[in-house]
């Protein structure tokens, strides 16, 4: 059974169908792209998968549990921690202060009035921890708007890791990334290609197809494409829309 | 800015140093207030005004909501106040306690309907029930007074059982009043370092961010919102003792006004001192521009409009901002300051 199962899901604002009979399965450990032109609702998609939108029609299984329709706050709960493309941080919390507040442990105190987070030193150490495995421990006073782009794009990722999910979606990782920056994500996420599911919205061919397991192709709200990176440089359709000519 | 490590230790306290020398000066004021030209009444209304700000802070400046008919729930807890002295039972803390709830009640169904919203709609609806709950107080003459108010509301005894305190004297009643600021303060402190004072900062920043972290954001904004009222309601309570009365006015758009421009000018928006800061300044103003001019608020309102454009952290930003630059050439140093606010961000 795969621990992503989104079945025949439809999503139409007003009289605009943006999503249509969209199939995905994701087993657990897979990194699944997806790619496509700009518009095309992959963002539409990552969001009825996390629960920002609800989708008109269709069926979203997390682990088998139905989770169509929930709110944001549920699914994240249930363990699907997410990235957004425009990075969405905390900004005038420290680095640290970022993945601190998204820990579990700390989401599970969330209405605590009568403790003080300085007095907890445990949570400041795990979201130190997990700052390292980004490559900012040495920056985890900073705030999260005095740090630069390419740190901000690693503290979005580290945010999402201190979930300690089981399903981390990335909407375009590397956007507004340079080469190196790239690089260092492309690392990152080679290291946690295994550990967990990865969903990625990537219109970098290169970072996507060296990492991926499968991609999907998404068009005009549909899936147009799908398979390991070697079949898909042989559909006829992504030859044709260039998407995937850089290989 | 940087998170040092003596803020931290400061948050994790439960009394700070500046919460000390705070108390400590306040309670010197009934030994120089008249000397210096103003009254004891004033300490009194200095003290519940602040409390009624920081509480209104953990909305404003905490949440980030915009509320500006905040005035409802201070002018609720005043009812409240009266009412329960008048209809249940003379009771200092019962009564306390009834201005506490029901306007924690009051606040929590205006939330049921503004805690989706966010920004100007947020506020336009924070003002909309402010005016309702305005207008059911004048209209309602048998339970109110109307526009007359609801009199002769006494200042009932603090009992402890063993022993009783008379709060009838401006003094002892004062007395009275700072104490309750002093533990409202510490809890005030405590919730706003707390984990969950710290994720109502995070929805301030990113309502989407921790909606996808797993909080429940409209529950969170909710609750923020209705403590905020229940404690406004608590100083309007005491509010009532002070003035043997309580009116409608409190209630209006423009008194709500006053509490948005005390913590504003004060700061709130950058430290949890800023409101305390702000309101200090407001009725200084009120009483010594006032003696000279009928126009008191129009200078106040310059003051206002200069910190809007110069210094939009307010005062209290501002010190803070000093105290950076300061902290920055005696990095080493064990300065006054330092001690007082332990570095960094005081908030």
């Amino acid at each position: 059974m795969a621990l992503i199962e989104v079945a025949g899901v439809h999503v139409r604002f007003g009289d605009r169908v943006v999503l249509e009979s969209i199939d995905l399965a994701v087993p657990e450990g897979e990194f699944h792209g997806l790619m496509g032109p700009n518009g095309a609702g992959k963002t539409t998609f990552f969001n009825v998968l996390t629960g920002r939108v609800k989708p008109s029609r269709g069926s979203i299984r997390l682990d088998g549990e139905d989770v169509t329709g929930l709110s944001s706050h549920r699914i994240a709960a249930k363990g699907v921690a997410r990235s957004f493309q425009i990075m969405t941080l905390f900004d005038d919390f420290s680095a640290r202060d970022n993945v601190m507040v998204g820990l579990p442990e700390f989401r599970a105190r969330g209405f605590d009035m009568r403790h003080a987070v300085a007095a907890d030193q445990g949570f400041a150490e795990t979201a130190s921890e997990v700052l390292m495995t980004v490559g900012l421990a040495d920056k985890r006073d900073v705030r999260a708007k005095d740090l630069s782009y390419g740190d901000r794009r690693a503290l979005e990722i580290a945010v999402a890791l201190g979930q300690r999910p089981r399903v981390l979606c990335l909407d375009e990782p590397t956007s507004g990334l340079g080469t190196d920056g790239v690089q260092r994500l492309a690392t990152l996420v080679g290291k946690l290609k295994g550990k967990l599911t990865i969903v990625a919205i990537e219109h970098d061919m290169e970072f996507l197809f060296s990492l991926a397991d499968r991609i999907s192709v998404i068009h005009w709200g549909q899936v147009v494409a799908r398979g390991a990176p070697d079949e898909l440089q042989q559909n006829e359709w992504v030859k044709r829309s260039n998407l995937g000519r850089f290989a | 800015m940087i998170a040092t490590p003596s803020n931290r230790s400061d948050s994790a306290r439960l009394v700070t140093p500046a919460m000390l020398v705070l108390w400590l000066v306040l309670a010197t004021v009934p030994l120089w207030i008249a000397r210096v030209g103003l009254y004891p009444y004033l300490g009194i209304e200095i003290l519940i005004w602040s409390l009624y700000a920081l509480a209104f802070n953990l909305v404003l400046g905490t949440a980030g909501l915009p509320s500006f008919g905040h005035g409802a729930y201070f002018g609720i807890g005043a009812y409240a106040f009266g009412l329960c002295q008048f209809n249940v039972v003379a009771n200092l803390w019962v009564c306390l306690i009834a201005a506490f709830v029901v306007a924690a009640l009051a606040g929590a169904v205006v939330a049921l309907f503004i805690s989706h919203r966010r920004g100007i709609y947020y506020a336009f609806m924070t003002i909309a029930f402010g005016q309702i709950f305005w207008t059911l107080a004048i209209k309602s003459h048998k339970v109110t007074g109307g526009e007359d108010g609801l009199l002769k509301i006494a200042r009932l005894p603090a009992d402890f059982g063993v022993a009783s305190f008379d709060l009838a004297d401006n003094i002892a009643f004062y007395y009275f009043v700072l104490i309750v600021f002093a533990l409202a303060v510490i809890g005030l402190w405590r919730l706003v370092h707390s984990p969950y004072g710290r994720v109502i900062a995070a929805i301030k920043q990113s309502e989407t961010r921790a909606a996808h972290l797993g909080y429940h954001v409209w529950l969170h904004k909710a609750s923020i919102f209705t403590l905020s009222a229940a404690i406004s309601g608590f100083a309007g309570g005491l509010f009532a003792m002070a003035q043997l009365a309580a009116f409608p006015d409190v209630m209006s758009l423009h008194q709500s006004g006053y509490v948005v421009m005390m913590t504003l000018v004060g700061g709130g928006l950058v430290s949890f001192w800023g409101p305390v800061v702000g309101v200090f300044l407001f009725l200084i103003a009120r009483d010594v521009i006032g003696a000279l001019t009928n126009a008191w608020m129009l200078y106040f309102g310059l003051l206002f409009i200069a910190i809007v454009l110069f210094r939009p952290e307010g005062v209290a930003g501002a010190v803070a901002a000093m105290f950076e630059k300061h902290s920055a050439i005696r990095r080493q140093g064990h300065s006054a300051m330092r001690l007082l606010f332990g570095g960094g961000r005081w908030r």
